[in-house]
């Protein structure tokens, strides 16, 4: 009996009217948990009763504690019939059962009903007591903590990196149990919702056992799904990455947190890893009821990358033998785990050493009923298979690791394609083993691997390469090779090397399909996918060469299924990286070079294409360092040395190599205008419009060449469902559609986020769904984040500078500290805490200011020189003294900072109790300091109508639903203590409507990470008390010296 | 291809200040794009009809939804569904409470009723008002009057509590209920001429001395009826122009100290009686509800039409009510001083204020 939960039922508001006869309510609450229940009392004829229970206390196993939610439903007392239920709360606490995270749970709860929506509040208190419990065999796995958060939390350090965690559990759909047909709506939908509910906290009880078992405390990157089968069952699985992460005893409280999500820096420089070129293949092996194979099982190679370019050269010289050595020590590390794959997209500094590319995998399957829900083979076995392939992949291009790993699946009837992918890296062994002695190989790292290309150096070899690609020397360091296209997975690391700003590239495809039943589909969509594939690369590769750009990160390809049509979306962040080479331009081949008239469509068309690259270039300011040699010229190639690429209907690697890649010093892409397609795939890229000025877009955290936001932020979910007219459909007129819904919603929200401008959207997640024939569901999630046009600090250099600033500050070692001080912040202070503490020092230096005044009017122009470094050492040392301080302080100070967020935001009209609370789908908020992560946030729910028209349709049906999730998660946000949610993803949004029977169901899954964070400005304000405080007390001894 | 569902939902929620007013205004969906891409938004923006469109239904579906709230306007402050700045909180609610002076002026005084509710169409169409947005003007009205009607304490305040309006609306809607409540006349033709402002003005004078509350500040209704015992009262005052006498010698106090300061003076001289008559007159029929009514009515025609087809001047008009006021005082005879003032005071100030072209 190890916990004990209690729960206080304090009072409720706006309450519905449940008796029309006295227009008002007899409300009583009962709390259920496991299968223990207490009720309040009846508080009669009140909309705002006032319950002030006793405490609830119920004794339970904490392996209880992580599956059950606490359950809190209100209803209506009445006397002769039936109590009505006005609607429920489903609380997790989860949050609770880990120490560093809340303590209580206490605030106002909207009360939910399935049918109703939010009918008023609940005012609810729950605590836990927790007891140790010594049982080695236990099942709880207590005190491992959860994030979405696809980086090292911002409080934390990573110790260890112990790896992939996995787990998967089934059981049978309650919608579509025999019991479902007679039972109401309502009830199926809570049965509906509590299952999952308790499949998730199962499945992260399982995982936490994994992680302990792993001897790590933390899963980082936690993702779970919902595989809805429909007949054959209802699937929850999880992925994540195994941390031991230690709390930060000092989070260098003087950081500007607003540039970077990811600032605990170390001093040595970053190394990330880029990634060109990708693989994928498709395994379609069909699984009838039995499980057995059937059917064809083919593995394609698709060659998404075409590169044409300079010559072959020798691998980097000193780099060799050290790689060799780091590689083995890696392959050590790595191999003793089934899959070396991380969930991350942002690292530790010196982890990712170089990126492969892309690697992805997808799987046709057939579903059927799961028999045994306690033994879910089938489904892992798929799984097991698909990663077994990403592995491989990763293998190929010479990487051990996968990183930015995410897994996926689109379910139409019983066909299902299970989609894996990541980005190859190879990664340096430090974090990933316990113990690791750091010695003269980290060291040599830093020393070997240039800051800000690092990442972009080949991993494989250079002799045996997996695809064709091109390489030249980085064009930054100079001594490694690069890929002259780089596609990743994962963010932006935070030390490359960027011209210009990014900018949101996607490519949208549509494919029809024949209806067909179970064996004869899975085959067709097999046949189709690897055409898809190698489309929608290509796609992304004409938009990129498009837009001037080199690389893309926080790829993410989506293939969804339907009942007649596959469709797949692309996003990315186009980049200009510095260490690659200038990406050739597009060259327009016609067919029939006879005709003149064609002709000169043709080279009306081409010209079309220069300027618009052209354009883009002064868009995205995109003005690389000319360099010398061939590099420079027009980017189109001599039409002789062109390269052709075969748009053959059969893709092999074997064609590959027919491409010619031994030609020219210029790569170009070529595009062959031989029908009719081609021409629409030509228009399709042109009619992309770039976003209105003052817009950026994004899908990764931060928007590369942007680093001085603002902390206003505004999240965003937006829905659109088409309907296609279904007469004659062509695979054109689809594409053409898609393409228009797409780029419509993008400019509905630069229309919409226009009061916002100068703004960026980041992490623009679109969903693509196709919840019936011809209904297509479009689903964006972003945040509009602005930024001070007037500071912007683009150039390298000044981010250089600002890393070793901040690399600094945060560091508790300062070696090279006062040196690196004296060279940049003497001509301007770059940081107001810094310059703050510059004065706090001086004026606290022990004596007065008089004195010190009198010290520098004596001296000579060299005692002065000399003494400005003494006073920058000074600064430098209390800055290093003052960030451990606060730490302390800023631990303390955080319930004072929690109060200050609370009074301010009671503002000005009125009595508003209702505190803000924040939502972003990124890991951290600009101007902003994350004090504390209270635990992750993991909410399911179903909405359901019967009379859709009488609310609003459609869309007023689904947009109260939205409101009402959102209103949810910042309700148990704030009942945490917490001010805002990071890594929000709005995982599922499933919307079904029946419209002639008025009838719409709903399904929205979201999660994220509880935070409280405190702004910067009041967070300088503290610490500049407190450092004065410490100076007082410390800085004379420091004069002295 | 048509959109089935088209929606946008912020964390924050977005309120467009233009859209708002299309909204209050009562125009349609597309009536609103319309206007709106005769603002040339589309130019300044270089959005599509299509995004207008998508954006304007946003628009319209939020405001819709936040109507339930707004007709209670502290539930919008305590709702968790939408989270808005409370700035914006005010600017949602005070824009929806706010009327047209057009609209206004056509209902003032008349009875709450679903019978003025059925006329709203005759009025729509006589000033050009949406229905819709009649409707919404008209049920404020209503329901600020009905949470309001019966409660005791200060009429502003308990609107403002209940509806968190700004001072200067939160008075406009004291007048429109207490006007409400007392059925004052304010729609014959002679009253055109006077603004919703001139009308506001005497009911807070009224409200302030006429009524319950300005006696005793625990009664309920004290500040929507006007107090019964000083109605009666007023009868007393009759003998002001009843005796003779008396009726001479405030003439006479009167004539002395204005002698030589009014441009109107002859004309005063002939009309005082006329005048003195008029006002006392008024203040005695008070008991009944019907004169009650034609208050505006009568001092119009009693006091103000005459004054101003003899060409008085505003400031004749002071100088006149301040001596006729003033001057009771003197007449010995006469035992109603506190009486007198608590009328006249009130009733000097509303001729001052409807005494214009």
């Amino acid at each position: 009996m190890p916990g004990k939960l209690k729960v206080k039922i304090v009072a409720g508001r706006h309450l519905p009217v449940m008796d029309r006869a006295s227009d008002l309510t007899d409300a009583f609450v009962e709390v259920k948990f496991g299968n223990t229940t207490f009720k309040t009392d009846v508080y009669l004829k009140s909309l705002n009763p006032q319950w002030n229970s006793e405490w609830f206390k119920f004794e339970v196993d904490d392996e209880d504690l992580q599956d059950e939610p606490l359950q809190i439903t209100v209803l209506d007392h009445d006397t002769y019939s039936a109590n009505d239920a006005i609607g429920k709360v489903y609380i997790d606490i989860d949050p609770l059962l880990y120490s560093e995270a809340a303590t209580v749970i206490s605030g106002w709860f909207p009360i939910y009903d399935t049918i109703h929506g939010i009918r008023g509040e609940i005012n609810v208190v729950v605590k836990v007591d927790l007891f140790n419990d010594l049982n080695r065999f236990r099942q709880s796995s207590c005190g491992v903590k959860f994030f979405c958060t696809t980086s090292i939390p911002k409080c934390y350090r990573a110790v260890v990196i112990h790896g992939f965690v996995e787990e998967l559990v089934v059981n049978e759909d309650p919608e579509y149990q025999w019991i479902d047909r007679i039972r109401t709506p309502r009830a199926s939908n809570e049965a509906r919702q509590r299952l999952i509910s308790l499949m998730s906290g199962e499945l992260q009880r399982k995982i936490g056992l994994k992680v302990l078992e792993m001897r790590g405390n933390a899963v980082v990157g936690y993702l779970q799904c919902f595989d809805l089968e429909g007949e054959s069952g209802l699937v929850v699985r999880a992925i994540g990455t195994a941390c031991t992460l230690d709390k930060l005893s000092s989070p260098a409280a003087f950081l500007p947190a607003c540039n970077s999500p990811s600032k605990e820096m170390k001093e040595s420089p970053l190394v990330h890893p880029p990634s060109h070129g990708c693989r994928s293949t498709h395994n379609s092996p069909i699984h009838t009821a039995t499980g057995s194979r059937l059917t064809q099982n083919f593995s394609v190679s698709v060659p998404t990358l075409i590169y044409t370019g300079m010559g072959s050269g020798s691998a980097g010289k000193e780099g060799g033998p050290f790689k060799a050595l780091l590689r083995q020590q890696t392959q050590a590390a790595l191999e003793q785990r089934e899959f070396p794959f991380l969930t991350l997209t942002a690292f530790p500094p010196g982890l990712l050493v170089h990126v492969g590319g892309v690697v992805s995998a997808r799987s046709v399957k057939l579903l059927d009923r799961i028999h045994n829900p306690d033994e879910p083979e089938t489904r892992d076995a798929w799984w097991a298979e698909i990663r077994q392939e990403i592995k491989s992949h990763a293998k190929a291009l010479g990487c051990h690791a996968v990183v930015g790993y995410s897994e996926s699946t689109s379910i139409c009837e019983e066909v299902c394609i299970l989609s894996a992918s990541g980005t190859a890296a190879v990664l340096n062994p430090r974090f990933l083993q316990e113990g690791t002695v750091e010695g003269s190989l980290e060291q040599r790292i830093e020393e070997n691997l240039p800051v800000g290309c690092g990442f972009c150096h080949i991993p494989y070899d250079e002799l045996n390469m997996p695809f064709p690609a091109h390489l030249t020397y980085c064009y930054n360091c100079r001594k490694q090779k690069v890929p002259d296209v780089l596609f990743t997975t994962i963010d932006l690391p935070t030390d490359a090397v960027v011209v210009g700003k990014g900018c949101l590239i996607q490519a949208r495809l549509c494919r029809l399909k024949k209806k067909a039943q179970a064996e004869a589909n899975a085959t067709a969509i097999s046949n189709l996918l690897p055409f898809m594939e190698y489309e929608v690369h290509t796609q992304l590769m004409n938009k990129l060469k498009l837009k001037g750009m080199n690389a893309l990160f926080g790829l993410r390809i989506q293939i969804t299924v339907g009942e007649n049509m596959l469709m797949g979306l692309a996003s990315a962040t186009g980049v200009y990286l510095a260490a690659l080479p200038t990406p050739g331009g597009i060259q327009i081949a016609g067919k029939t070079p006879n005709d003149g008239s064609y002709e000169q469509h043709i080279s009306h068309m081409q010209k079309r294409i220069n300027d618009t690259i052209a354009k883009n270039k002064e868009l995205y300011e995109i003005n690389p360092p000319e360099v010398s040699e061939e590099i420079i010229g027009s980017p189109i190639p001599e039409p002789r040395q062109r390269s052709r690429l075969l748009r053959s209907q059969s893709e092999s690697s074997d064609e590959v190599t027919e491409l010619d890649l031994s030609h020219g010093k210029k790569d170009a892409f070529v595009l062959e205008i031989d029908d009719t397609d081609a021409m629409e795939d030509v228009h399709s890229l042109l009619t992309d419009v770039p976003p209105p000025s003052g817009f950026y877009s994004c899908n990764t955290e931060i928007m590369p060449g942007i680093n001085n936001w603002t902390s206003e932020i505004q999240m965003f979910t937006s829905v659109r469902v088409v309907r296609l007219s279904s007469l004659n459909l062509t695979n054109q007129a689809l594409n053409k559609n898609f393409n228009g819904l797409c780029e419509n919603l993008l400019k509905s929200l630069y229309f919409k986020l226009r009061s916002m401008t100068p703004c960026c959207l980041c992490h623009v997640n679109f969903t693509v769904s196709l919840p019936e024939d011809e209904l297509i569901q479009v689903t964006v999630t972003a945040v509009a984040i602005t930024f001070d046009k007037n500071q912007a600090l683009q150039t390298t250099k000044a981010h250089a500078e600002k890393t070793l600033q901040r690399a600094s500050t945060d560091n508790d070692e300062l070696l090279q500290f006062p040196l690196e001080l004296c060279s940049d912040s003497l001509p301007a202070p770059a940081f107001p805490a810094t310059k703050e503490h510059l004065e706090s020092a001086s004026s606290n230096s022990g004596t007065p200011a008089a004195q010190r005044a009198t010290s520098v009017d004596y001296s000579s122009f060299a005692d002065r020189c000399s003494s400005w470094i003494e006073l920058i050492k000074l600064k430098a040392q209390t800055i290093r003294r003052g960030s451990i301080k606060t730490t302390v302080t800023v631990e303390k100070a955080s319930p004072m900072g929690d109060g200050n967020f609370r009074n301010r935001s009671a503002p000005p009209c009125a009595s508003s109790t209702v505190g803000v609370v924040k939502m972003t789908p990124l890991s951290f908020i600009p101007g902003a300091k994350i004090t504390k992560y209270l635990g992750i946030i993991n909410m399911f729910f179903i909405r359901e109508t019967t009379s859709l028209r009488e609310e609003g349709g459609v869309s007023g049906f689904l947009h109260a639903f939205i409101a009402e999730v959102f209103a949810m998660v910042r309700a148990h946000v704030a009942a945490l203590g917490g001010n805002a949610v990071v890594s929000y993803i709005m995982k599922q949004c499933v919307f079904m409507e029946n419209p002639s029977k008025n009838q719409a169901q709903c399904l929205i899954n979201v999660s994220g990470d509880a935070v409280v964070f405190v702004r910067e400005s009041d967070l300088e304000a503290m610490s500049t008390q407190q450092s004065a405080v410490n100076c007082q007390t410390s800085c004379p001894g420091e004069v002295t010296t | 291809m048509t959109s089935e569902l088209d929606i946008f939902v912020g964390n924050t929620t977005l309120i467009d200040e233009d859209v708002y007013r299309l909204w209050l205004d009562g125009y349609s969906v597309n009536d609103a794009v319309a206007l709106r891409v005769r603002s040339g938004i589309l130019e300044q923006t270089g959005a599509t009809a299509g995004v207008l469109q998508s954006d304007t239904m946003d628009h319209y579906r939020t405001f819709h939804m936040l109507e339930r709230l707004l007709h209670a306007p502290p539930k919008l402050l305590h709702q968790l569904i939408f989270q808005i700045p409370p700035s914006r909180q005010a600017l949602l609610i005070e824009r929806y409470y706010t009327f047209d002076e057009a609209f206004v002026r056509e209902v003032l005084g008349k009875k709450l009723s679903k019978g003025t509710k059925k006329d709203l169409d005759d009025i729509s169409a006589k000033t050009g008002i949406t229905l819709k947005s009649c409707r919404r003007q008209f049920d404020n009205f209503k329901r600020v009057f009905k949470v309001v009607e019966e409660m005791r304490g200060s009429l502003v305040d308990n609107i403002q509590q209940h509806f968190l309006l700004s001072d200067r609306l939160a008075r406009d809607y004291a007048a429109i209920v207490f006007f409400a409540n007392n059925r004052f006349e304010t729609g014959k033709k002679k009253l055109q001429y006077l603004s919703f402002g001139d009308f506001a003005f005497c009911a807070e004078l009224m409200i302030q001395n006429w009524t319950l509350g300005a006696v005793d500040s625990q009664m309920d209704d004290m500040d929507v009826d006007l107090d019964k015992e000083f109605l009666q009262d007023l009868k007393e005052l009759k003998v002001l122009v009843a005796d003779k006498d008396l009726l001479d010698l405030h003439k006479s106090l009167v004539c002395a100290a204005l002698r030589g300061k009014l441009g109107v003076f002859s004309e005063m001289e002939t009309n005082f009686k006329n005048l003195s008559r008029g006002l006392v007159n008024v203040a005695a029929k008070l008991t009944h509800n019907k004169d009650v009514r034609d208050l505006f009515v009568d001092l119009v025609e009693k006091f103000v039409e005459p004054c101003r087809s003899d060409h008085w001047t505003l400031n004749d008009v002071r100088l006149f009510l301040n001596q006729y006021s003033a001057s009771v005082h003197s007449l010995d005879g006469f035992r109603h001083q506190t009486l007198w003032d608590r009328y006249m005071g009130t009733l000097r100030g509303c001729l001052l204020r409807l005494y214009h072209d």
